[in-house]
């Protein structure tokens, strides 16, 4: 075409117009931290493992999973989902059912027999490991990853720890407890069971171990001076908890008053309900506002028939079985003072669930190491005073729960990794939290969270089976795609999309986006529209 | 063919034979007809290939014209007057913008006070607009001018308008020879534009143009019209050696060989000052006269070899240069640039006065004895003019002037002179 | 087990973002496509943020798709016109022209007109401008092309004033806004109530077979109408909201929350109309107060003083609920 000079123009010629010149601000994609991440015990990347789950890559996802915590099917039904609790979509609509769909990943994993790889290469280091509970398992999961021959020596009969002597067989089913634990072992660890340290330095030596773990946890239970007849069947929660276990089921008669407010309590009200007890009777001090159980524990206990006395407390307990309950009353600072109202109680037995202690008896004589409040104190590195001695768990100052025990398994691991190489290991600084004020919640659809099926109360009562069900698939998809992806880009083509300038280059799929900075005018669109705020704005330099 | 005809019809004969493929309507006296001719063989199938739009205003018209230009078909409007001045902007792009479009216009003068009658008025008005403009003398050289300026403005790439007078041209029944189909499309070859909108080859066409470049391309388009001075007169004897007839070229002389006085006219009325001329030689005047059909390029060297031996010009215009007087004047004068000749403008026919052999031989006469205003306005009513120059004085709130012309005159257009 | 049913209609952001990688190529929209025509490329001088590029880009590259990138498009002067087409650049990646300022319709329906002599019966013609272009001088040629149902698609880019001449009130300048020529002063500051075009409803008074409203903000719905509109042929006619934050006095990130705002608080009704009747309208899916949107904009700042102008306010809400009622908004 022989085109008139000015007045026609080429196409493509308006590229040579660099209108990046002018910008004062220029995007930057980040990746931010999601909420879920950051609180959860374990240091999961559940956005992480929710994106595989999100396109039906299950393994993909239980893989991204195990990478930090190598229980999931246990964690999707005793883990008390912090994630969930900071999730942004609880601010949308309800929070995304995280703890459910790792349940699902964990239950396919089971099914489908998926296995954690040995290691390719030995490091030529022993490490012990004292207690096959949470902390115990997950510590010798990731050492044994890092390619060190790790050995547990466990005090029980089984492995598991609270897992199996504190957890009811309705919460966790015990073929799951063991097929996770038997995957980690599969691993080419080496479990000694019934086998109780006496001495940690002289064990060490003994088996020439180069670091020690120890996670032996909390299994004494506190007492309180309550005076009692001699014939007076009174229990501690965790030798019963612990008997359910074993082939004889303790004998706690008709009906059980339970002393304490917390989940141990609530597990062994609806045990001894479970047992044949036609009453449960939890006897605590506050009110339910003030009772560490969780609340929908408390919900499922009080469906079961379990029964809750509140502001008391127990003053004795006489042969035949009489309680002698006192009224309590909270004062101003909330605390329960004695109000000298007096009732009674018949019980056939009285279980005392009134917190647990930690046996710290293998550390006698080991220098150098600090116990306060009978815990084992331990630096940021897990590593007590006694240098190659590390500990986690409910022996140590923590919240006590599964996940917490699972992330200081991790945590130890990787410190004992370095210390093992001479080496210090300094975790990655975090990035800037993804809170909700950095989303677009506009672009995601309503959809409420997905319920988990309830077992029907009259069989929740007389059997041990599962009380809470899982999610379908169809059901675990779609609650995994209720995920914000707060803070980390799953391309969703809005940046690409709302440019004026077309300065968006799409990479292609699993590649993200690039900036084309030659014609971007920093008018700042892009980070307005991102759903999940993973741009932000940034001043030009130049 | 020979055939007696409407001038409108003529041309919209001629229209039909150039192949149009698109051409809009919109109607104003006097050009009407020329459309509604070529709408008719639209409907009937006589003419294909042809899309008659039905617009709702001139400025519309013109618009469609340029899109089917420039999407490269040849498209083909016609207008006079007010809708000339409403389509103003839309003629200057046309320009602009380098598209072969073809317009008629029916000469007819603008209101206010509002006249359907003829002079060039309108066609002055958009002289510079950068179209190239021819001027017909009779019905034939109407319809041949057509057929040249489809040639002309895609060789060139650039708008022509024919101009032929209203009802003295358009409403006339003349006898002209229509060409035949063949013979046209000897002459005129299919369409081939030099810029199209085609998704096979996009380009972007009507860019802001700024300081820096806009003067190259207004150069560009002046030396467009200046290769047309070549053009035109090659193209007139292409036509000649083609249909058998003189039409077109830049200008024509009349006895202007050994000439004292020469008039210079554009269009129509040159018929009359040929007879007048003939009058005039025969009792031994020695006089003679130049027709400019190219009017747009405005040929000053033609003009200056016709011109020079004259002792004086007498430029006959049906145009007026509101407070400066002749429009063709000018161009005249500057063709006679550094020639000492007395010159005169006569302005006449405004708003379709008749222009008298008398009044011209009386004209002549006074220009013979250099006995005329530098500007003068033939036939002009100097009582009434006085009267309404008197009453004007007189009051302040006089009311408006043509009303008041009228009722002392009479009956509109009963005055010929 | 007790078991809840649930419907697997939505993916996280359901189809509201641009693409998603969990969607099926052919269920994302044409801006997600990694080959989208980009007819309207970078390098072009729209100020940071504008509404009309990002508009006439959606729009435009959604022809093509549908037309299987045999469109011309025909541009009136403004600010869409100015800034793509500064000599020596272009940024139109197809065949497009400019001509006038009010003629746009006219040239378009030129050029359809030429596609058919031609016999090129899949090449489709666009013809667009800005509200100024097309409801005040283009309006007559506008109207023309309508009435003879010539085979144009035209598009409207609304942002509500004359732009490119500095801010000046055109007939779709709403209520209170204030405009260089509707100043914030005096007793009733900004551009006054009960003036106005709609040109929707102008355009379906003239039964052509199609008119749409489509918003930036909405783009699978803006692209979804272009795409229908190019299947048909005969006038059709899209209105599309654009922010503009020069002219508006808005933050250039916020043009397409405030596009949004339009639509969610009903000031902007999306909808469908066939042959003169409305056949179908957008749902708003959160409803929101007049005042969230009109906040964001400084030319309504004045509306916003000590005290504020509740009265005003008031109506331009009224405004929004009649919409909302017109066009049955709220389901």
């Amino acid at each position: 075409m022989d085109k008139p000079y000015a007045i026609t123009l080429d196409v493509g010629s308006s590229l040579a117009n660099k209108t990046g010149a002018w910008r004062t601000n220029r995007p930057l994609y980040v990746d931010r931290l999601p909420p879920c991440n950051d609180a959860c015990p374990a240091g999961e990347n559940i956005q992480g493992w929710l994106y595989q789950a999100e396109s039906g890559n299950y393994e993909a996802a239980w893989r991204a999973l195990t990478e930090d915590n190598p229980l999931p099917a246990i964690m999707g039904r005793v883990c008390y989902h912090p994630c969930e609790t900071s999730c942004n979509r609880g601010k949308l609509d309800e929070a995304v059912g995280i703890n459910s769909v790792e349940r699902f990943l964990g239950d396919e994993a089971l099914k489908r027999g998926w296995k954690f790889s040995p290691p390719k290469a030995g490091s030529g280091k022993r490490v012990l490991i004292v207690g096959a509970g949470p902390s115990g398992l997950s510590a010798a999961y990731h050492l044994r990853r890092f390619g060190h021959s790790v050995k547990i020596v466990e005090a029980g009969p089984l492995a598991g720890g609270m897992m199996r002597f504190g957890i009811p067989k309705y919460r966790l089913p015990r073929d799951v407890l063991d097929g996770e634990v038997q995957r980690i072992l599969d691993m080419g660890v080496e479990l000694e069971l019934n086998s109780k340290v006496t001495n940690i330095v002289e064990t060490m030596n003994a088996g020439r171990f180069d670091a020690a773990f120890l996670a032996v946890g909390a299994h004494i239970a506190k007492r309180a001076y309550i005076p009692a007849g001699e014939a007076a069947h009174m229990l501690d929660a965790v030798s019963v908890l612990r008997s359910m276990e074993g082939e004889e089921k303790p004998m706690l008669g008709r009906r059980v008053v339970v002393y304490g407010g917390g989940n141990t309590a609530l597990d062994v009200a609806r045990t001894a309900k479970r047992l044949g007890a036609t009453e449960a009777i939890i006897v605590y001090r506050r009110t339910r506002e003030k009772m560490p159980a969780h609340d929908f524990e408390i919900e499922e206990a009080l469906q079961e028939g379990v029964l809750i006395k509140w502001l008391s407390t127990i003053k004795n307990m006489a042969d035949e079985g009489t309680l002698t309950v006192e009224k309590m009353a909270l004062d101003a600072t909330g605390f329960p003072q004695p109000t000298g109202e007096f009732e009674t109680l018949e019980a056939d037995s009285l279980v005392l669930a009134l917190g647990q202690d930690v046996d710290l008896s293998l550390l006698d004589g080991v220098p150098g190491l600090a116990i306060k409040d009978g815990t084992v104190q331990v630096g940021r590195n897990m590593m007590t005073g006694y240098a190659g001695i590390f500990a986690g768990g409910d022996m140590v100052p923590s919240e006590r729960t599964v996940t917490v025990g699972v992330g200081h398994g991790k945590k130890a691991a990787r410190h004992i990794h370095a210390w093992l190489s001479g080496n210090t290991y300094e975790p990655a600084p975090k990035h800037e939290l993804a809170t909700f004020d950095k989303l677009n919640p506009w672009y995601f659809s309503d959809a409420p969270k997905t319920m988990r099926p309830l077992l029907e109360l009259a069989r929740r009562t007389s059997t041990f089976e599962e009380v809470v069900g899982g999610l379908t698939e169809d059901n675990a998809l779609f609650e995994a795609r209720r995920c914000l992806s707060c803070g980390n880009c799953f391309e969703c083509d809005n940046c690409y999309g709302v440019c004026p300038d077309n300065a968006v280059i799409k990479l292609g799929p699993g590649k993200r986006f690039e900036f084309n900075f030659d014609y971007c005018k920093g008018c700042g669109i892009c980070v307005s529209e991102c759903p999940c705020g993973a741009i932000k704005m940034v001043p030009e330099t130049t | 063919m020979l055939k007696q005809t409407e001038g409108s019809h003529a041309v919209a004969e001629a229209i039909a034979l150039c192949r149009p493929q698109v051409i809009c309507a919109y109607p104003i006296t006097p050009q009407t007809h020329i459309v509604e001719g070529l709408g008719e063989m639209v409907k009937a199938e006589e003419l294909v290939g042809c899309e008659f739009i039905n617009v709702e205003s001139e400025f519309a018209a013109l618009s469609v014209a340029i899109g089917a230009s420039a999407a490269g078909v040849r498209a083909y409007t016609a207008t006079s007057s007010q809708g000339l001045l409403f389509m103003a902007e839309a003629v200057y792009n046309a320009a602009g913008l380098g598209l072969p479009i073809v317009m008629t216009i029916g000469n007819r003068a603008i209101g206010a006070p509002i006249n359907i009658w003829n002079d060039h008025s309108d066609s002055m008005s958009m002289r510079d607009a950068g179209w190239i403009q021819l001027y017909a003398e009779t019905n034939q050289e109407a319809l041949d001018l057509h057929i040249q300026a489809f040639r002309l403005a895609e060789e060139l790439s650039c708008p022509v308008m024919v101009c032929m007078d209203g009802f003295i041209l358009t409403h006339a029944y003349d006898r002209v020879d229509v060409p035949t189909q063949e013979q046209v499309d000897a002459f005129l070859p299919r369409y081939d534009p030099r810029q199209m909108l085609d998704p096979a080859d996009p380009v972007s066409i009507g860019a802001m143009v700024g300081p820096e470049a806009f003067t190259e391309v207004r150069y560009l388009s002046h030396h467009k019209q200046l290769r047309a001075l070549r053009l035109i007169p090659e193209l007139a004897a292409t036509f000649r050696k083609q249909f058998g007839r003189d039409s077109g070229g830049l200008i024509r002389t009349y006895r202007t060989e050994d000439a004292e006085t020469i008039v210079v006219a554009l269009g129509s009325v040159n018929g009359t000052v040929q007879e007048v001329v003939d009058e005039m030689r025969a009792t031994g005047s020695r006089i003679g006269s130049v027709s400019i059909c190219s009017f747009r390029p405005f040929p000053l060297a033609v003009l200056r070899e016709a011109l020079q031996g004259a002792k004086r010009v007498v430029v006959l215009e049906k145009c007026l240069a509101v407070g400066l007087g002749g429009i063709v004047s000018d161009g005249v004068r500057k063709s006679l640039s550094g020639i000492v000749l007395n010159g005169y403008t006569v302005i006449a026919g405004l708003g379709g006065r008749a222009i008298t052999r008398a009044s011209l031989r009386r004209l002549f006469e006074d220009a013979e004895r250099d006995e005329l205003d530098q500007v003068t306005f033939l036939d002009l009513n100097a009582d009434v003019v006085s009267h309404e120059l008197e009453r004007e004085s007189e009051s302040r709130r006089s009311g408006p002037t043509a009303e008041a012309i009228l009722r002392r005159i009479g009956t509109v257009a009963s005055h010929i002179g | 087990m007790q078991e809840q049913e649930q419907q697997i209609k939505f993916y996280q952001t359901g189809t509201f973002t641009v693409g998603n990688r969990l969607l099926a190529e052919n269920q994302r929209s044409v801006q997600a496509d990694m080959h989208r025509t980009n007819s309207l490329n970078s390098g072009h001088r729209a100020c940071q943020g504008c509404g009309e590029a990002l508009g006439a880009r959606y729009a435009i590259d959604a022809a093509m798709q549908a037309t299987g990138n045999q469109l011309i498009a025909v541009n009136a002067t403004g600010c869409l016109e100015v800034f793509s087409t500064p000599y020596p650049e272009t940024s139109w990646q197809i065949p497009w022209i400019h001509s006038l300022f009010g003629n746009a319709a006219a040239v378009a329906s030129g050029v359809a007109a030429a596609q058919r002599v031609l016999g090129r019966n899949n090449v489709r013609v666009i013809a667009q401008g800005g509200d100024g272009g097309t409801t005040d001088i283009g309006f007559g040629c506008l109207s023309g092309m309508f009435e003879r149902n010539d085979d144009v698609l035209y598009i409207c880019y609304d942002n509500e004033a004359y732009m490119n001449t500095g801010v000046q009130r055109s007939s779709a300048t709403p209520p209170a806004a204030r405009t260089a020529t509707t100043p914030a002063m005096g007793p009733s500051p900004g551009n006054v109530f009960g003036t106005g075009k709609n040109l929707p409803r102008i355009a379906m008074a003239h039964r052509i077979p199609y008119v749409a409203t489509a918003s930036v903000s909405n783009l699978r719905d803006l692209e979804r109408k272009v795409k229908y509109a190019m299947g048909i042929h005969g006038a059709r006619y899209i209105h599309i909201f654009v922010p503009c934050p020069l002219g508006w006095g808005s933050a250039p990130e916020d043009t397409i929350k405030i596009a949004r705002l339009a639509v969610e608080t009903g000031l902007f009704p999306l909808f469908e109309a066939h042959d003169g009747e409305v056949t179908a309208s957008t749902p708003i899916r959160h409803k929101v107060p007049v005042t969230e949107y009109l906040r964001l904009q400084k030319r309504y700042a004045h509306l916003f003083g000590n005290p504020p102008d509740l009265g005003r306010i008031g109506l331009i809400q009224t405004m929004a609920d009649r919409n909302i009622d017109e066009f049955g908004l709220l389901q």
